[in-house]
C-alpha cells in the first residue's frame, strides 16, 4: 500500500467537495479498493470515505412503493431489512461472506460494476434508479461494460431505488474460488412484463437477456426458456469455464430462477 | 495398547484435548512475524514478472538513495556462496547422475520463473523498502517460457542453459524388473491403460513464510527465526551448503508455525538473504511473505502427467503395473524435489496388492514455474491416484465389482512381512478388515436407495472406493542412503527430569498443527506413571533441542516418538538405580508402577518425585556408581518405513445440468497401528481429507503459456471451505501395530490427502456413467466446467 490521506465527511456536499481534489478516490466499503491498494495496484493520494454520511445509509420505502437503499448501506443491512423485496434481500445475503457483507456497500458495488458482482443484476432486472449527488440514472443507462458506468468523475451514488416486482429470484452459480457469480441471473416479473438480468457471463458486463424476457413475459415458466440458446461468443472464457459453458449456465440459471420465483 | 483407564490418566490412548490450542485460540501464539527485535529492519524482494529472462543489468542507484534504504543486494553479491542443494541424488536409467543446476540465493544471469527474486532492499520500514524496490531499474530481456512438460522434454528453449536439457533425470524403478514387466504386459489377457494428470497444488499454509535474522558482532553468532518444519535441517543446509556459517554459530528457531504441509521443510533463499543482510548491517532484518509471494514462490505440490497400464488375467488377477510419468520440478531443484517423484512414489507403485511385476519410469522436468516439491503425501498420493484410478477403470472394463477386484488382489494378513514388487517390505496390515469396516461405514447396502432418491431430484449419484498404502515414518537412514538420500533420517529426544519432578522433553520433531505438545507427554506420562500435565515439550530451537530431522512424511511419532520412548527408558533405568540406592535394595528388585518405585514383594517404595529430587540433591549419593542428575538423550533410527493403509469410500452427487459435484458422504477406515491420541488422529484425517477433496474438486494451479500464474490469489485459486466438505465417518480403531518401533505406531498426517482424491474421482465417474454417458475419466480438479464438458462427450 502507498501512503494516502483519509477523510470522513459527514454530508454529501462535503464528500463531493473532497472528491474534487486531484487523485481523490471515493471509498465505499473498501472490499475491492482496499485489496487493490494493498497490492499497490491503485495509488489514490486521498480516500474520501462515504461511510460516515447518515443520509446515505439505511433501507426505506418511497411513496411510490420503491425500496430505497442509501448508497453506503452494507449488504448485510439490505439482506436483513429489504424485506419488501425478498428477491433483493436474498441476493444481498449471497454476496461474499459475512465480513464482506458487513463492510461492502451497494453504492460501492454498483459504481465498481465488476462483471461478476451480484448487485448489478438486481439493479438491472428491477429497473432500478441510481440516484447520485447530481442526477437520477435509470439502470438501463447506467451499466456500460466491464467496470464501466455512466458515473462522472467525482459523482457519488447516494441512493438506489428499486421498483418491487410481483415475484423475483436471483439464481447464482458460484465461481469456486472467489464465490463471485460464475453466472448469476436475476428474474423479476412486473405487471407489465418480465426483466432478466445476467451477471458473471458476458465480456460486456451485466446485460438483459431480451429473448428470455419476451418468452417469459408471454409464459412465465421454466419451460419457456428451456429451448432458448445463447451464443458463447461474447461470454467470458477463463480458468473457471468457457464462454460456451457460461452461455449454457445462463440458460440453466434462468430456468431455475423462474422456477424458484413462480 | 490403549488402556481401559487411558482417558482418566491421560496416557496412551486418551482423547486428550490439545493443550496448545489454548494459546492459539486466545491469540497468545507467537509466530515469526509476531517477533520484533530491537533495531529491526525490513527486507523486501524485487521479483521477476517474466517467467524466463536474461538479466542484462540491474541499476540500484536511484533506489539506494531513497529514504530509509540501508542496503540493496543482487545476485552479484552471492556468486561466491553455495547453491541451495537437492537432498537426494537420483541416477538416470543410463547410470548418469541427475542434473543439478545451481539454485542461488538471488537470481544471477537469468530469472527462471515469475516471482524469482533478483534483488532485495533492506530499509528502516517495510514501506520504504517497497518503495525502493519499485525504483530498482532492472533490464530483463524476456525469453520464451518453458511451461508445458512435453514440450520441455522435446527440446527447444532451456530453463538452465548450462545443463543443455530440461530433463533432470530419467529414472527407472526397478530397472531389473523392466524386461519382465514389459513381457508380462505383452502377454497379458487384459490391459487397461489410463493417461491422467495429478494436478499441481499451491500449499497455502495459513501463515505465510517469514524470517528474521539477528547477528551478534560480539560473538559472531547468528540467530534465524523462521517458518520451518525442521530447524536443524535448515541450519545444516545453510551451514554446510549455502552460506558456510559454522553450525555452532547459527541458531535456528522455528517458533509457532501456522501450517506447513511440506512447503516449510525446505530452505529458501530469503532465509540466506536476511542472514547475510543482518551481518552486513549489524542489525536484525525481517521479511514476511505476502500471500502473493506465497503463491508465486512457495514450493508447489504434485504436477505429474502419467500413463499407467494395468495388466491382468480375465478373472482380474493382477499381473503388472507399468507407468511413465513426467514430474514437474519447476525452475530449480527444491530440497526434496528429487525424492518426491521417485522414492516416495515409485516404491509405492504396487499399492496394497500382490501384483508380481511393477516398473516405474519418471522423467523429472525443469520448467519456468515455481519449484515443485513434497506436499502433504508427497509422491504417495500420486502413486495411489494412478493405481486406484486404473483399477477402477479395469473393474468397469471387466465387469467386476471394484471392491471385489481389490480384495482379490490384496496382500493377505498371513503374508507379512510382504516384499512388494516395487521394492518395499510391508511389515503389517489387514486390508480386507479395513474394507469390511468401510463397507459398513459407508452403508454400501443403502447406496441403491440413495441413488434412486438422488435421481428423483434430478441428480446423478456415484459411489467411489479406494485402498491406499503409504510409506511413512520417513527414516531408516540405511535404506534412504541406498536410495540416494544425502542426509540421515533418524530423530532425537532428550528427556530432562527437573529436580522438582516435572519434565522437559526436547524433541527434534516440530509441531505446526500436529499436536505434539499434547501427544508426546501422553507417551512419557504413560511410561513413568506421572501426570501428563507435569511434562512439557520443547521443540523448534536448535539451541535447546538435540539434532533432529523435523516433521514431514508422517514421521514425528513413529520416529521422534520412538526416540522419546528410548530416552524415557534410559530415565527409568537410571531412576531405578537411584531408587534402589534410596531403598537399600538390589536394582533388579525395583519395579515402577503408577509413578512409584517399589521393592518387589515389599511395601517399601519411593515416588518418582523423590527420586528426581535425590538425583539433583545427591547427598549420601553413590557418585562412584551413579552420576547426579536425571537427563537422557536418545537417537532413534528405525529398521524400516512404517506402512499406514486404509480404505476410503465416498458418495457424490453430480448435477447433470451444471456439472457441479457435491460430496454427500465420506467414510475413511484407516490402519495407523496403535493410537496415542484418537482425537488428534481424527483431526489429522479430517484435515487430510479436506486437502484431498480440495485437490480432487476445486484446487487448480494454472500457468499460461508465458508462465504467468493465472491462479495467483484466492480470487482464482479455490481452497476448500467447510461447505465444500461433507461430514466424515472416520474409524481408525483396531489397527495392526507397526512391528518394528516401540510404540507400534505408523503415522497419520498424510493419509487423508493420499486416499481421498481417487475416491472422489472414482465416485464422479460412477455417477456420470449411471447417467448413461460413456465417460471413463476426467482429470482433476473436477470443476463444474470440466465435468460438464466431459458429459457433453
Amino acid at each position: 500500500m502507498y501512503e494516502f490521506d483519509l477523510t470522513r465527511p459527514t454530508t454529501i456536499a462535503d464528500a463531493v467537495a473532497a472528491l474534487n481534489e486531484e487523485d481523490a478516490q471515493a471509498l465505499g466499503g473498501g472490499q475491492t479498493l482496499i485489496p487493490t491498494m494493498k497490492q499497490r495496484l491503485a495509488m489514490p493520494s486521498k480516500l474520501v470515505s462515504l461511510g460516515a454520511i447518515p443520509e446515505m445509509k439505511g433501507v426505506c420505502m418511497s411513496d411510490a412503493g420503491e425500496v430505497c437503499i442509501g448508497g453506503a448501506t452494507p449488504h448485510a443491512v439490505v439482506s436483513a431489512e429489504a424485506t419488501a423485496f425478498p428477491g433483493l434481500a436474498d441476493l444481498a445475503g449471497q454476496i461474499g461472506d459475512p465480513a464482506v457483507r458487513n463492510r461492502g456497500t451497494i453504492g460501492g458495488s454498483l459504481a465498481n460494476n465488476d462483471p461478476s458482482a451480484c448487485y448489478p443484476a438486481a439493479a438491472l432486472a428491477a429497473g432500478a434508479t441510481i440516484v447520485t449527488n447530481s442526477r437520477e440514472i435509470a439502470a438501463d443507462d447506467f451499466f456500460e461494460g466491464m467496470f464501466e458506468t455512466s458515473l462522472e468523475e467525482g459523482e457519488i451514488i447516494t441512493e438506489v431505488r428499486f421498483p418491487v416486482p410481483e415475484v423475483s429470484h436471483y439464481e447464482k452459480f458460484l465461481q469456486p474460488a472467489s464465490r463471485f457469480a460464475l453466472v448469476g441471473v436475476m428474474v423479476a416479473k412486473f405487471a407489465d412484463g418480465v426483466r432478466v438480468a445476467v451477471t458473471g457471463a458476458s465480456e460486456n458486463g451485466v446485460f438483459r437477456w431480451k429473448e428470455a424476457e419476451q418468452a417469459l413475459s408471454a409464459n412465465f415458466s421454466a419451460d419457456a426458456v428451456s429451448d432458448l440458446a445463447l451464443s458463447g461468443d461474447e461470454m467470458i472464457s477463463d480458468l473457471h469455464g468457457s464462454g460456451e459453458y457460461r452461455a449454457h449456465l445462463v440458460n440453466v440459471m434462468t430456468g431455475r430462477a423462474v422456477k424458484a420465483a413462480s | 495398547m490403549p488402556k481401559d483407564n487411558a482417558d482418566e490418566k491421560g496416557g496412551i490412548g486418551a482423547a486428550t484435548t490439545r493443550r496448545e490450542d489454548f494459546r492459539f485460540l486466545t491469540g497468545a501464539g507467537q509466530y515469526t512475524d509476531d517477533i520484533t527485535l530491537q533495531g529491526q529492519t525490513h527486507a523486501v524482494f524485487a521479483r521477476s514478472d517474466v517467467a524466463n529472462g536474461v538479466i542484462k543489468s540491474i541499476d540500484t542507484s536511484t533506489a539506494m538513495g531513497m529514504p530509509g534504504v540501508l542496503a540493496i543486494f543482487t545476485g552479484e553479491d552471492f556468486v561466491d556462496v553455495g547453491g541451495n542443494p537437492a537432498g537426494w541424488l537420483i541416477n538416470s536409467r543410463d547410470g548418469e547422475p541427475m542434473k543439478e543446476p545451481k539454485r542461488p540465493v538471488l537470481a544471477h544471469g537469468k530469472v527462471r520463473h515469475v516471482g524469482d527474486a533478483y534483488a532485495a532492499v533492506i530499509a528502516e520500514t517495510k514501506q520504504q523498502a517497497q518503495d525502493a524496490v519499485e525504483a530498482i531499474e532492472a533490464d530483463i530481456e524476456e525469453l520464451p517460457a518453458v511451461i508445458d512438460m512435453a514440450s520441455a522434454v522435446a527440446g527447444g528453449g532451456l530453463v538452465h542453459d548450462e545443463i543443455e536439457t530440461n530433463v533432470c533425470f530419467d529414472w527407472g524403478w526397478i530397472e531389473d524388473n523392466r524386461a519382465a514387466t514389459d513381457a508380462a504386459i505383452k502377454a497379458a489377457p487384459h490391459v487397461t491403460t489410463l493417461e491422467l494428470v495429478n494436478n499441481r497444488l499451491v500449499p497455502n499454509a495459513m501463515e505465510p513464510r517469514a524470517s528474521i535474522a539477528d547477528y551478534n558482532a560480539g560473538t559472531d553468532e547468528y540467530t534465524l527465526y523462521t517458518t520451518s518444519q525442521n530447524p536443524h535441517l535448515t541450519r545444516l543446509l545453510i551451514s554446510a551448503f549455502v552460506l558456510g556459517i559454522p553450525e555452532n554459530k547459527l541458531r535456528v528457531v522455528a517458533p509457532d508455525v501456522g501450517g506447513g504441509f511440506g512447503s516449510k521443510i525446505y530452505h529458501y533463499g530469503e532465509e540466506a538473504l536476511v542472514l547475510a543482510a543482518a551481518k552486513k548491517l549489524k542489525r536484525p532484518v525481517k521479511w514476511t511473505a505476502s500471500r502473493s509471494e506465497a503463491f508465486l514462490t512457495d514450493a508447489h505440490g504434485r504436477d505429474h502427467v502419467t500413463k499407467i497400464e494395468l495388466a491382468c488375467e480375465k478373472d482380474g488377477t493382477f499381473i503388472a503395473f507399468r507407468t511413465e510419468t513426467m514430474a514437474n520440478v519447476g525452475a530449480y531443484l527444491s530440497n526434496f524435489s528429487t525424492a518426491t517423484p521417485t522414492f516416495l512414489h515409485g516404491t509405492l507403485m504396487a499399492g496394497n496388492y500382490t501384483v508380481p511385476n511393477v516398473y516405474v519410469n519418471v522423467k523429472a522436468v525443469f520448467t519456468n514455474t515455481a519449484p515443485v516439491d513434497a506436499y502433504r503425501g508427497a509422491g504417495r498420493p500420486e502413486a495411489t491416484y494412478s493405481i486406484e484410478r486404473v483399477i477402477d477403470m479395469c473393474a468397469r472394463e471387466l465387469g467386476i465389482d471394484p471392491i471385489e477386484l481389490r480384495r482379490k488382489n490384496f496382500v493377505k494378513p498371513d503374508q507379512y512381512p510382504f516384499a512388494s514388487a516395487a521394492g518395499l517390505e510391508y511389515d503389517s496390515g489387514n486390508y480386507d478388515a479395513q474394507m469390511d469396516k468401510l463397507e459398513a461405514l459407508i452403508d454400501r447396502d443403502g447406496f441403491a436407495a440413495r441413488r434412486a432418491e438422488s435421481e428423483k431430484n434430478g441428480k446423478l449419484r456415484g459411489l467411489g472406493v479406494n485402498a491406499y498404502i503409504e510409506a511413512c515414518g520417513i527414516a531408516p537412514s540405511n535404506l534412504v542412503g541406498i536410495l540416494g538420500s544425502r542426509v540421515g533420517l533418524y530423530d532425537a529426544a532428550t528427556v530432562r527430569v527437573n529436580a522438582t519432578g516435572n519434565l522437559s522433553v526436547m524433541v527434534g520433531a516440530h509441531s505446526h498443527g500436529q499436536g505434539h505438545e499434547t501427544a508426546f507427554p501422553q507417551v512419557v506420562a504413560d511410561m513413568l506413571g506421572v501426570d501428563p500435565a507435569s511434562i512439557d515439550i520443547v521443540h523448534g530451537d536448535t539451541a535447546k533441542i538435540p539434532f533432529g530431522m523435523g516433521t514431514y512424511g508422517s514421521r514425528s511419532l513413529a520416529v521422534c516418538g520412538s526416540a522419546v520412548v528410548r530416552a524415557t527408558e534410559k530415565i527409568i533405568a537410571k531412576a531405578k538405580k537411584i531408587a534402589a540406592h534410596m531403598l537399600e535394595a538390589a536394582e533388579g528388585d525395583i519395579e515402577l508402577s503408577d509413578g512409584q518405585f517399589s521393592v518387589a514383594g515389599t511395601d517399601k517404595s519411593v515416588s518418582f518425585g523423590e527420586v528426581a529430587l535425590k538425583a539433583y540433591i545427591p547427598h549420601q549419593f553413590p557418585i562412584e556408581d551413579i552420576e547426579p542428575g536425571l537427563e537422557e538423550t536418545a537417537f532413534y533410527d528405525p529398521a524400516n518405513f512404517t506402512y499406514p493403509s486404509g480404505a476410503y469410500a465416498c458418495e457424490v452427487e453430480v448435477d447433470p445440468e451444471t456439472g457441479k459435484v457435491t460430496v454427500e458422504r465420506f467414510a475413511a477406515a484407516d490402519d495407523f497401528g496403535n493410537i496415542i491420541n484418537p482425537m488428534i488422529v481424527t483431526g489429522q484425517v479430517h484435515g487430510g481429507l479436506g486437502q484431498g477433496i480440495g485437490q480432487a474438486l476445486i484446487e487448480q494451479t494454472a500457468y499460461d503459456e508465458s508462465g504467468q500464474l493465472l491462479s495467483a490469489s484466492y480470487m482464482d485459486y479455490a481452497m476448500p471451505r467447510a461447505d465444500d466438505l461433507p461430514f466424515y465417518q472416520v474409524d481408525h480403531s483396531d489397527g495392526t501395530p507397526c512391528t518394528h518401533n516401540p510404540l507400534g505406531v505408523k503415522g497419520c498426517g498424510e493419509a487423508g490427502a493420499i486416499g481421498s482424491p481417487p475416491t472422489v474421482v472414482n465416485a464422479v465417474v460412477d455417477a456420470i456413467q449411471s447417467g448413461g454417458m460413456d465417460v471413463t475419466h476426467v482429470d482433476m480438479p473436477l470443476t463444474p466446467a470440466r465435468v460438464w464438458n466431459a458429459m457433453q462427450g
